[in-house]
Formats: structure tokens, C-alpha cells, sequence
């Protein structure tokens, strides 16, 4: 390279000039000349056809894509890949099916009561979990804070007149026993976000404490009566037909759904799940907000401790190890993504009901209720795969 | 301006300015220096020294608030936008419009009709608006970008490399944009490897070289060459530019490179020294 260039008065002898590669000019030539000469003339008809035939199938698929743009077309669309969509429909068939097994028993009002009623704590603990879930967290806690906060409650009953306490004593039960709830979930919060503890371990250290505070508390024995007005109205009571329970557990689904879907809450909670990064660019407390959202799915724990209190009319310190794993494959089931980002709230409404709805469909068709857990089982692995099958598939376009 | 990272000193006074209203380039090789001089400008990490003057005015910055407050805004290389959410809400993101400010209820048909406005000024033709931003290829999703810096910056918005990863018709989309943002007043600093692209795009380069500004050049007076003798240390003063780096480690290049120069003495052994 030396002696190319012209030394300028600025330059130390040294060649800015990029490096330029050795020129070849004869190698590439050479190629695309020597293919068509090769080939006898019939062959290059044929390949000169087959590539008009590959433009016009280019051609072809690129107007395909332009009609696809279309705003119905979208919509539809939209629709079908909506993970609820598929849940909701599966949802229909199952109940399709018990119904036509079972036509008098299936579906009665007794029948949907006993299933709504059983599903409500459930409900409940998985509409925080569908929160945590969409920061792409995880709460293995709920079961043992429902325990614990159940469990402050009824001890504040039982010394506050036991069974015969009046409404004061309970308002102030419940309140106690959800606070410590949520403080429990804040604390976990704290933990996932400062501490950077993997949400896996802080809410499994949570589960595993909660409970040995509960059982440090009572002794290892169940609670018994909270006061009247506790187990007669939320426990047992009903408004316009409809037990308290049901109520409760609905409307706290609808209220938290609206919240997810149409407030800044539920946007910076997805936009967390999605890409932490972007909403603490952004200028967002991404910390801050991690903690509201533990803190809200452990005070809803909470509120189904309460709920299970008033409907069970005692504590029930065993009995709920499960129901993280229920919770999180209803949530999941629901077509929320474990990465976070994606979910919602109605389609947690209608996963938490899946297997409820196929447990009681079981007993009443007389197969054994061992199958729901076999089906559901499957049915969430294959939930799971097709969620990282896409992130995979969306990683690799962006 | 100086940073160091323990023993790493990453600036070493170094100096940056931008005009109203133009599209300056901060070139440098790895390691060079820009990203943390564009760090520190953005607020994003805290100088050790220095100052930044705007406007002629010292001022502080301890966070990326504080720049955005002065109307500094940055594209950052790997995009921070949210995928799962769509284009409206992530030009959105942190300054939402609220339907019931108490409730923090987010107005959607406004965030949406803004976002709309907001592209169709600079001449971004997204096809839906309401698509999260997964959907949308990488010049799109860089244009959400830099839409959304643009959205709110009134002086200056920093690029770090905002055409790496795209295509070339793609990359031309974004060079225009860049040229639109500046047509609306505000200053653009890009960070780039691409040299053509430089040129073609900024209106002044600087250059940084061992976490010092080594040169200025007028783009329109710059050829590629000199962009990268000026990188790489190996150019000197020419008449288009004035240095401000010492003159003691580049002498001492200086030195070496007659040696490697002179094909009559290594060759054989090294006949690629020259190119160093």
C-alpha cells in the first residue's frame, strides 16, 4: 500500500485510506459468466421459467399479505390469536360435553352455585396472580398467606367475644388479617425488586414462612368459630340468590379486570412484563411499582383468607399447600404468559373455571375425578410450550 | 467532562457541542468514549468532572429526568420500547393521558389520535397504530423510537447507533426521519459506525479518540478517509479540522509507522505493516 497514496502535509506517513480489499475483478466475472454457458439452452428456458414462476408466487403472496391489512380481517384475526379466545371456547366445549352426558344434573343451578362457591378464594388469590404473572413474576405465596391472614383474623376474633363478637369486631378482624396479608406480599415485593431475589425463591421462602407463622400461632390446630355475622352472611348468606361469596369474588375480578385494562396501573404492569427497561427509561419507579403489585396480590390473599374463614367457619391451616399450583395453572390456563407481558383478566376468569367445571363434570358423570388432574396437566404443559414457541417466534422477527 | 471506572479512564476532558438545530455525528472507535460522553449528557450516569453548559447556562444532572426536563431526550441502541404494548401506548409510556386524572383512567382514543398526529408529522406510515409493537419490523419499531423522543424533546435528542440493526431501505427511512426531526428545530446527536451514513446525514462530525474530541469536521468538507484517520489517531491536523487532544501519544505513533512504512526493510516479513 505504501507509495499509493500522496503524503499530505497533516499525515505522520501513515495511510488513512481504508484498507481496500485485493481486488479479484476476474473471480466474480468469471462465475455468473461461465453458469449460463454451461448450461445448454433448453435448461436456461427452463430455469428462466421457473424464476418467473418464483416472482409471480412472490408477487402473489405479497398482495395476499397487503388484503390481509384489511381492518376486519384484522380484527378477526386478532381474535383468534387472543390466547382467551382459544380458553373461553374450550371452556364451551367442556360444558357442551357434561351437559349432553348429563342434561338433568350438569349445569343446574345448584350444580354452577356449589362450583362457583368452591372456585371463589381461588378467583380471588388469581387475580393478584394474574398481576404478578404479567410483570413476568411469579407468587408460589398465596396458599399460606390465605392461611395466615385467615388465621390473624380468627385469633383476633377469639379474643375479641369469639363467636359472639358484634360488626365492629368483625370489620376490624378482616382488615387486620388482609393488612398482614398485604404487608406479607410487600415484603415480597421488596425482595423481588431490591434485593433482585428471582420472584421463584422470594414467594417460596414466603410460602414456607407464612405457613410457620400460622402453625407458631395456633399451635398446629385449627381456629374454630369467627363470630356470627362473619359466618352468616359472607359464609353463608346470599344476596338476591346469589351466596356472598360468588359476589365478592366477582366483583373484585371485574374491578381488578378494569384496573389491568384501563388504568396506568395495569399498563405500567404490562409494560414491566413486557421490558422492564422500557418503563424505567421511560422514567417510570419500576421498583415501586413491582412492590404495589406483590402487596396486591398478597392482600387479595388475604381477602380470600377472610372468605375462606367466614365460608369454612374456622381456619383450615391444612389444605391449601396446592393452591399456588392451582392458581398459577388457571392464570396460565387463562393465556396469561409466564414471560410476562400478556394476559388478562377475563381470560384468568375463565381459566381458574376449566378445571372446576371438568372436576365436577367428572364426579357427575361417574368417571374417575383423577383424570381432571392427568388432563389439566397436559393441557398446561401444551399451554406453555405454544406461549414460548411464539416468544421464540417474535424474538426472531424483531 | 471526565468519568472514570476504577482505573478506567473512560472520559479524559472530554468536550462535545451542539448548534441548534443541526444533526451532529459522534464518531469514535470502541471504546472510544461516546456512549459514556452521551451517558453523561443524558443523565444517564454522573461525570466524575466537567460541566454542561445549555444555552450558555451550567446545569446539573443526576437523572434522565432532569435531561428530559431541559428537553434532552435519547434513543437508545436496543430500542426500550415495550413489545406486548402497541405504538400509542409506548409513545405514551410514562406520560399517559388520563380520561379521569383521578382514577388514573388512561384516555386511549386521545394517546391514539396523538400517536397518529405524531407520525403523520414526520412522515412515519405505521399500519396500525393500536398493533403492539412486537408486530412491526425493526425500522418501524426504531421509528416508534425516535417518534417518540421527538414527541417531546425540544432541544436535543441523542441516537445511539439508531441504524445498526436495520436494512438499507429501512436505514434510509430512519436517516430521513433524522433529517425531519432537524427541520423541526432540534438538534439531533447521532452515534454511528457507518461512515457514508455520517456524511450523508450530519451536518458537523465530531470525532472522539481515547475518551478525548480529537477533531471537528464539517461533514459537507469530509471524505470518509479522513473520518477514519481521525478515529483511529492516524490523521493529523488538515486544514478542514482542529484538534484538541494532546500531541504527545500521537507523535509517538507517529514514529512507528515510517518503519513499517518502508517496505524495503521488513519486506517479506510484514508487507502489510504500512496500513496500520
Amino acid at each position: 500500500m505504501s507509495g499509493t497514496g500522496p503524503d499530505t502535509p497533516g499525515m505522520t506517513g501513515a495511510q488513512p485510506d481504508p484498507p481496500q480489499p485485493p481486488a479479484h475483478p476476474a473471480s466474480p466475472a468469471t462465475v455468473t459468466e461461465s453458469a449460463p454457458a454451461a448450461a445448454t439452452p433448453s435448461a436456461e428456458a427452463t430455469l428462466r421459467a421457473d424464476s418467473r414462476m418464483q416472482e409471480e408466487r412472490a408477487a402473489a403472496k405479497d398482495r395476499a399479505a397487503l388484503r390481509q391489512a384489511g381492518l376486519g380481517q384484522r380484527v378477526l384475526r386478532r381474535t383468534f390469536t387472543a390466547n382467551e379466545s382459544w380458553t373461553f371456547l374450550a371452556l364451551i366445549a367442556i360444558m357442551a360435553f357434561f351437559t349432553i352426558k348429563a342434561p338433568h344434573s350438569f349445569l343446574t343451578t345448584t350444580d354452577l352455585t356449589l362450583i362457583a362457591e368452591n372456585a371463589s378464594p381461588l378467583l380471588i388469590m388469581a387475580v393478584g396472580q394474574t398481576f404478578v404473572i404479567l410483570t413476568a413474576g411469579i407468587d408460589l405465596s398465596v396458599g399460606s398467606v390465605l392461611v395466615l391472614s385467615s388465621v390473624i383474623s380468627d385469633e383476633y376474633y377469639l379474643h375479641h367475644g369469639a363467636g359472639s363478637g358484634g360488626w365492629l369486631t368483625v370489620i376490624v378482624g378482616m382488615v387486620l388479617g388482609i393488612a398482614v396479608a398485604a404487608a406479607w406480599g410487600g415484603m415480597q415485593g421488596f425482595l423481588v425488586s431490591k434485593a433482585k431475589i428471582p420472584p421463584l425463591i422470594a414467594t417460596l421462602g414466603g410460602f414456607g414462612a407464612a405457613l410457620g407463622v400460622s402453625y407458631l400461632i395456633t399451635g398446629g390446630v385449627d381456629l374454630g368459630s369467627p363470630p356470627g355475622p362473619v359466618k352468616n352472611t359472607i359464609g353463608l348468606g346470599s344476596v338476591a340468590g346469589v351466596p356472598w361469596l360468588i359476589v365478592i369474588s366477582f366483583v373484585v375480578t371485574l374491578v381488578f379486570g378494569l384496573l389491568l385494562r384501563y388504568t396506568r396501573f395495569g399498563e405500567y404492569t404490562f409494560a414491566i412484563g413486557s421490558n422492564p427497561e422500557a418503563p424505567r427509561r421511560a422514567g417510570i419507579a419500576v421498583d415501586r411499582h413491582l412492590i404495589k403489585v406483590y402487596t396486591l396480590a398478597g392482600g387479595l390473599s388475604g381477602l380470600a383468607g377472610i372468605l375462606s374463614l367466614a365460608f369454612n367457619d374456622g381456619t383450615t391451616l391444612t389444605g391449601h399447600s396446592l393452591d399456588n399450583l392451582t392458581v398459577i395453572t388457571g392464570v396460565v390456563l387463562g393465556g396469561a404468559s409466564l414471560f410476562g407481558g400478556r394476559g388478562s383478566m377475563l381470560g384468568t376468569f375463565i381459566g381458574i373455571f376449566i378445571p372446576q367445571v371438568l372436576n365436577s363434570g367428572l364426579v357427575i358423570i361417574g368417571v374417575n375425578v383423577d383424570w381432571q388432574q392427568v388432563a389439566i396437566g397436559v393441557v398446561l404443559v401444551g399451554a406453555v410450550y405454544l406461549d414460548q414457541f411464539r416468544l421464540r417466534l417474535r424474538d426472531r422477527v424483531g | 467532562m471526565t468519568k472514570h471506572y476504577g482505573r478506567v479512564l473512560a472520559l479524559d476532558g472530554a468536550e462535545f457541542t451542539v448548534q441548534p438545530g443541526e444533526v451532529v455525528a459522534l464518531i469514535g472507535d470502541n471504546g472510544a468514549g461516546k456512549s459514556t460522553l452521551v451517558k453523561t449528557l443524558s443523565g444517564t450516569i454522573r461525570p466524575d468532572g466537567g460541566e454542561i453548559l445549555i444555552e450558555g447556562k451550567p446545569v446539573r444532572m443526576t437523572s434522565p429526568l432532569d435531561a428530559r426536563r431541559y428537553g434532552i431526550e435519547t434513543v437508545y441502541q436496543d430500542l426500550a420500547l415495550a413489545p406486548d404494548l402497541d405504538a400509542a401506548a409506548n409513545l405514551h409510556l410514562g406520560r399517559e393521558l388520563y380520561l379521569i386524572p383521578f382514577l388514573r383512567v388512561l384516555n386511549r382514543s386521545a394517546m391514539r389520535e396523538r400517536a397518529i398526529a405524531a407520525f403523520s408529522d414526520l412522515g412515519v406510515s405505521l399500519p396500525d397504530v393500536t398493533a403492539p409493537v412486537a408486530t412491526l419490523s425493526g425500522g418501524q419499531r426504531q421509528s416508534v423510537a425516535v417518534a417518540r423522543a421527538a414527541l417531546y424533546a425540544s432541544k436535543v435528542i441523542f441516537m445511539d447507533e439508531p441504524t445498526a440493526a436495520l436494512g438499507v431501505v429501512q436505514r434510509e427511512r430512519v436517516l430521513d426521519l433524522i433529517r425531519r426531526v432537524r427541520d423541526r428545530g432540534i438538534s439531533v446527536v447521532l452515534i454511528s459506525h457507518n461512515m457514508p451514513e455520517v456524511l450523508a446525514v450530519a451536518d458537523r462530525v465530531e470525532v472522539m479518540r481515547m475518551g478525548r474530541r480529537v477533531a471537528v469536521l464539517t461533514a459537507s468538507q469530509a471524505t470518509v478517509e479522513q473520518l477514519v484517520g481521525a478515529m483511529t489517531g492516524a490523521l493529523e491536523v488538515t486544514a478542514a479540522l482542529k484538534t484538541v487532544a494532546g500531541e504527545e501519544d500521537r507523535s509517538a505513533f507517529g514514529k512507528e509507522i515510517p518503519n513499517g512504512a518502508q517496505p524495503g526493510q521488513s519486506a517479506g516479513t510484514d508487507p502489510a505493516g504500512g496500513t496500520s
